[in-house]
This record gives structure tokens, C-alpha cells and sequence, in this order.
């Protein structure tokens, strides 16, 4: 059974059919593309899988479960990890508290023992940090743990958004446009991190991305979007050799 | 893990610095009030010092570490000095001082959270500048509902009314504890400078030790990036009524100490009214946002300074003017900055270099 499937998953904007009759599936283990002109409704699927938008027909089903018309928050406890097109980290606060905030809900401990030092604070909060170095070193972020986020190069800002995800446990991890405003030497770079990344933690990605060398490159199979709709679907090289794709990307 | 352990000790050695602080201080002051070389004005500005510095600190959780805007903080003062002191009246001659200050001060605190919690489940939907509106309304609600109540007690029990003292209806031995507009009179002077320290270090210990805690980072997360907080699945409305419903409780114990330093206690627009409130934000804002120090050593110049400036009467304000604007610029203006640091890296690097020479 597929982890991820949606089934006919649509959403309207005022009179704009934003996403239509959008179905997908995703194998588990698998990295997935999904690629599409600007506007095509890629990141609307996005906040439609993360409960950001509520769908306004169709079903989200993960791994078996029914995700459809759930809240962010339990949708991201049902095991959906993010990153957004424009990097979204906790600006003011240390790399390492970053992915801290990205374990929020696997070590808990109440306000109270927070504030009073309780000796569950402190195992906690040492569990937390072995963790979190633990995650930063996969990525090589180590190095910059004490770095306020917002002073991070721009590549390793991706990298810790993509960290922070990871900190959540997820079971689908989607990036949106991981190599936006990257040079082919960072692309590159990026590229050998997501592979890692599936490999290292057996995760399946979804994928949004402009860069075709990056989506060759790494996805397995692809789903083409236009003006809401899919276009073509299927395995990476079928699909863009496609004409119809060609023609929705190049033109005529 | 080498960087850790280096990164831990570098917070906690920031909060060791402000316990030290307002710790010599206190010490200083006492040997100051002892030999005698403290003015009686001083010497009276001692409990007010440690009431705005409280409410300062508890303010800068709200604005600094939840990032929502609150002038409200006032209303909550005034909830936690009136329910305290209504306490300390009734219970004058029941309970002996120590234990009903003690009482008191929880009362006020929870009363002030109660409030702060009931006001926060509708406000913090809004975000920015319609939550400081609403926050200000919310206050001068406040100050108004107290300057009309009438609250007594005698052997028939609890009598409140908004009309006037008559309408109380009370029995001949009955106690008037809020007269109105004339508030509460005779509430037992509890606070002093010594109680006043130890709750300014209460308070920093729960706001420092919160900062640092998983709520914190939280509530911290929430104020960087809200989306993004969600996506990892913080529940949002959750940490941000924890940290406003702390912030209201410990503005709430400020009021308690303000109440107990004053034998008559009424809810002027000076003392609870929305100035109060800006001026609250005036000692945040200028002891930098975020930086809990900061707003203590912003509350105490900043409380000291029209006093001291007193004998220059009508030149007072102006100079009091031209301090915040001063202190604006040093906190704030990015010159203003890099000139502080790179005075601060030449004092680093010049000691270290002295070191190895």
C-alpha cells in the first residue's frame, strides 16, 4: 500500500479551481517529484497535505490513516514534516534550539518542572540535546549549533530547515523548492543531502522544484502539474520526455 | 560534546550575572539606609523600585519572548493590588503578618492570572496593533469597574454594588474593604525593601528559568515564525495563553507589593491607567526588547530620574525627554551598535593581548 495517497483532492480560491481532481501516490522509500509551470498549484498541494488549506473535496490518506480536514498540528503528529519555498526558520533563536523546537513533541515535560529545574528538566533537556547535536551533525551543522539561525549562509539555512524537520519524526517529508536561489555547486550539494536523507533515515520525500537537473537527477518518478490539473505522471525519464510536458514547460 | 556544555554555561552564567546584580544592589542600598546616607526619597522609592521592575520583567515576557504587543499590563497590576489588598483588610487581625502577606500575594497572583487568562483566550487571536488596542480598553475597564465598587462584609456576609456605599445595605458592624472611588484604606503596610528584593528574584528565577525551558523555546518558535511553528506541531494558542497568563500573574505579584506599601490604595489613571501601562513599555522597549537585564536597569533609572531631577522643576520633564531619546539611540541605532561592539572587541582583545605579553 501506497504511504502517501490523495484521491481526487480539489480546492477553489473565490471562482479560481486552484487544484483539481488532484490524485497522487507515493510508494514508501520513495523520492517523488513534483514539478509544474509557476502557478501550476504546486504549493497549494503543499498547505492542502499540512492542513494549512482544508480541502474543499477529495481525501489525504497517510500510510492508512485519514488526514483529510485535520489541523496542522495533527497532521504533523500523523508524521508529515515540511520545509517552505521561503525559508521559514526561528530567526532569533540558536541553530540548536531550532531543531530543539523541532523535537517539541518527542521529550516532554511540563511548564512547571521547566521552571523548577525538576530533575526531569534536566534528563529531558540532555536527552534533547543529544538529539538535536545528534541531527546537526547529519547534516554538518554541528559547527554553527551556537549561530543564531538568521546568521547562517544561505545553503545551511536550508539545510537546518530541512534538520528541523527531520527533529519532528516524520514519515513524508515534503520540500518546497529546496534549490531556490542556490548556485549548481550548493544544488549539488543539496542534491547529495536529500539522497542522503532517504537513504539515512528510509524517509519518503515529495518534492517541489524548478531545477530540472536537480529533478532528474534525483526523483524516481514524477507528477507534472498545469493550471491545477495533472498532466503527466509516472516514472522521472517517460515523463519528461513527454510532449505534452515539454510543451507546458518550453512552449510550442 | 565540548560546544554544549559552553553554550549552556554562557546562559546560565547571563542569569547568574542579573541575580548577582540585583543582589549587590540590594546589599549596597542596605549599607547605604543603614549609615544613613540614603534621603528619605530614596529611601521611599525603594518598594516602588521593585514593583516596576516586576511588572518591567513581566511585561518583557510578553513583548519580548511572546512578540505580542500588551498595554494592558496596568489592569493587571490593579487586579492583583485590589484583590490582594481586600484580602489583607478582611483578614487584618485573623492572620498574623507574615503568613497573610504570604496568602495575600498568592491571591493577587491568581486572580491577576485568572484575569489575564480570561482576557488572553479571545485577544491573542488578534495579532499586533489590535492586540495593544484591546489590551488598552481592557485595562481602563478595569480602573473604572474598581473605581465604582463597593464591596463590604458584616455577619451577613459579602455585600458588593456599583451603585453607592448606602445601597451596600450592611449591619452596623459591618466592614466597608472597597469605598469606591476612594478605594481600599488601611490595608497593613507588608511590603519592604527586603520582601520587595526577594520577589524581583522569585520572579527573574520563573521568567529566566522559563525562557530556557521547552515552553519557552515554544513560545519563542511562535514569535519567530508561526507557520513554521505549526508545521513542527506547536500548538500555538496553547504556549501563547501560558506565557500571557504568566506575564498577567507576575504584573498581578507587583501589584500585591505595591498595594501592601500604601495605606490608601485607589485606581487612579497615575497609578493603573494606560500611562502606566506605556510607561511599562517605555522601561521594555528601552531596556531592549527580549532582554530581561535591561528592563530592570531601564525601570530603576528610569523611576529615579524624575525624582532625583526634582529640584530642577520645570527643566524635569525636559531632561527626562532627552534621557529616553539617549537611551533609544544607544540601544537601538544600528551605529550606536556597532560602535559598542567594536569598543567591547577592542576591550576584549586588548586584555587578551595584555595577557600574553
Amino acid at each position: 500500500m501506497a504511504l502517501l495517497e490523495t484521491k481526487n483532492l480539489g480546492i477553489s480560491f473565490g471562482g479560481l479551481r486552484a487544484v483539481n481532481e488532484f490524485d497522487i501516490s507515493v510508494e514508501k522509500g520513495e523520492l517523488y517529484g513534483l514539478i509544474g509551470p509557476n502557478g501550476a498549484g504546486k504549493t497549494t498541494i503543499f498547505n492542502l497535505l499540512t492542513g494549512v488549506y482544508q480541502p474543499d473535496e477529495g481525501a489525504i490518506i497517510l500510510d492508512g490513516v485519514n488526514l483529510t480536514g485535520k489541523k496542522t498540528i495533527d497532521i504533523c503528529k500523523a508524521g508529515v514534516a515540511r520545509t517552505f519555498q521561503n525559508i521559514r526558520l526561528f530567526n532569533e533563536m540558536p541553530v540548536l534550539d531550532n531543531v530543539k523546537a523541532g523535537l517539541h513533541n518527542h521529550y516532554p515535560y511540563s511548564t512547571i518542572e521547566g521552571i523548577l529545574r525538576l530533575p526531569r528538566y534536566h534528563k529531558v533537556e540532555k536527552e534533547m540535546n543529544e538529539k538535536a547535536m545528534e541531527l546537526l551533525k547529519v547534516f554538518g551543522l554541528e559547527e554553527y549549533a551556537e549561530y543564531q539561525a538568521e546568521n547562517l549562509p544561505y545553503g545551511q539555512q536550508r539545510k537546518l530547515e530541512i534538520a528541523r524537520a527531520m527533529a519532528t519524526d516524520p514519515k513524508l517529508l515534503l520540500l518546497d523548492e529546496p534549490a531556490a536561489g542556490m548556485n549548481p555547486n550548493e544544488t549539488k550539494e543539496l542534491m547529495d543531502t536529500i539522497r542522503f536523507v532517504r537513504d539515512h533515515f528510509d524517509m519518503t520525500i515529495l518534492l517541489i522544484e524548478h531545477d530540472m537537473k536537480l529533478v532528474s537527477g534525483i526523483c524516481e518518478k514524477l507528477t507534472v502539474l498545469n493550471f491545477g490539473e495533472v498532466l503527466a505522471q509516472g516514472d522521472t525519464q517517460e515523463v519528461l520526455n513527454d510532449p505534452e510536458v515539454i510543451k507546458a514547460y518550453l512552449g510550442e | 560534546m565540548k560546544t554544549k556544555a559552553g553554550r549552556l554555561s554562557k546562559t546560565t552564567k547571563n542569569d547568574l550575572i542579573t541575580y548577582a546584580m540585583v543582589i549587590v544592589v540590594y546589599i549596597v542600598m542596605q549599607i547605604l539606609v543603614s549609615t544613613g546616607h540614603v534621603s528619605s526619597l530614596i529611601q521611599g522609592l525603594l518598594v516602588p523600585f521593585c514593583t516596576y521592575v516586576i511588572v518591567a520583567v513581566a511585561l518583557n515576557l510578553t513583548v519580548g519572548i511572546l512578540g505580542e504587543l500588551s498595554l494592558g499590563h496596568a489592569g493587571f497590576m490593579c487586579v492583583g493590588a485590589f484583590s490582594s489588598a481586600v484580602f489583607s483588610l478582611a483578614f487584618k487581625d485573623a492572620i498574623p503578618g507574615g503568613l497573610r502577606f504570604f496568602l495575600a500575594l498568592l491571591i493577587g497572583a491568581a486572580a491577576a492570572a485568572m484575569v489575564g487568562f480570561l482576557v488572553g483566550i479571545p485577544v491573542l487571536r488578534l495579532r499586533g496593533d489590535y492586540l495593544a488596542i484591546v489590551t488598552l480598553a481592557f485595562g481602563e475597564i478595569i480602573k473604572n469597574i474598581i473605581n465604582a465598587l463597593y464591596l463590604g462584609v458584616d455577619e451577613n456576609g459579602v455585600h458588593f454594588t456599583m451603585k453607592d456605599a448606602l445601597s451596600l445595605n450592611m449591619a452596623d458592624d459591618g466592614v466597608m474593604l472597597i469605598k469606591g472611588a476612594q478605594g481600599v484604606t488601611g490595608t497593613p503596610n507588608d511590603s519592604s525593601f527586603t520582601i520587595g528584593v526577594v520577589l524581583v528574584l522569585v520572579t527573574l528565577f520563573i521568567v529566566l528559568n522559563f525562557i530556557h525551558s521547552r515552553t519557552g523555546r515554544a513560545v519563542m518558535s511562535i514569535r519567530d515564525n508561526r507557520i513554521a511553528a505549526e508545521s513542527i506541531g506547536i500548538n500555538v494558542t496553547k504556549y501563547k495563553l501560558i506565557a500571557f497568563t504568566i506575564s498577567a500573574s507576575l504584573a498581578g505579584v507587583a501589584g500585591v507589593l505595591y498595594a501592601h506599601n500604601l495605606s490608601t490604595l485607589n485606581a487612579l489613571p497615575k497609578n493603573f491607567g494606560y500611562n502606566m501601562s506605556i510607561m511599562i513599555l517605555v522601561f521594555v522597549v528601552l531596556g531592549g526588547i527580549g532582554n530581561i537585564r535591561g528592563s530592570i536597569i531601564a525601570a530603576v533609572l528610569l523611576t529615579l530620574l524624575p525624582e532625583v531631577l526634582r529640584a530642577l522643576s520645570d527643566y524635569r520633564m525636559l531632561i527626562y525627554a532627552i534621557v529616553l531619546i539617549a537611551m533609544m539611540i544607544f540601544n537601538w541605532s544600528p551605529n550606536a551598535i556597532f560602535l559598542r561592539k567594536r569598543l567591547k572587541q577592542r576591550l576584549t582583545t586588548g586584555r587578551k593581548s595584555g595577557k600574553e605579553a
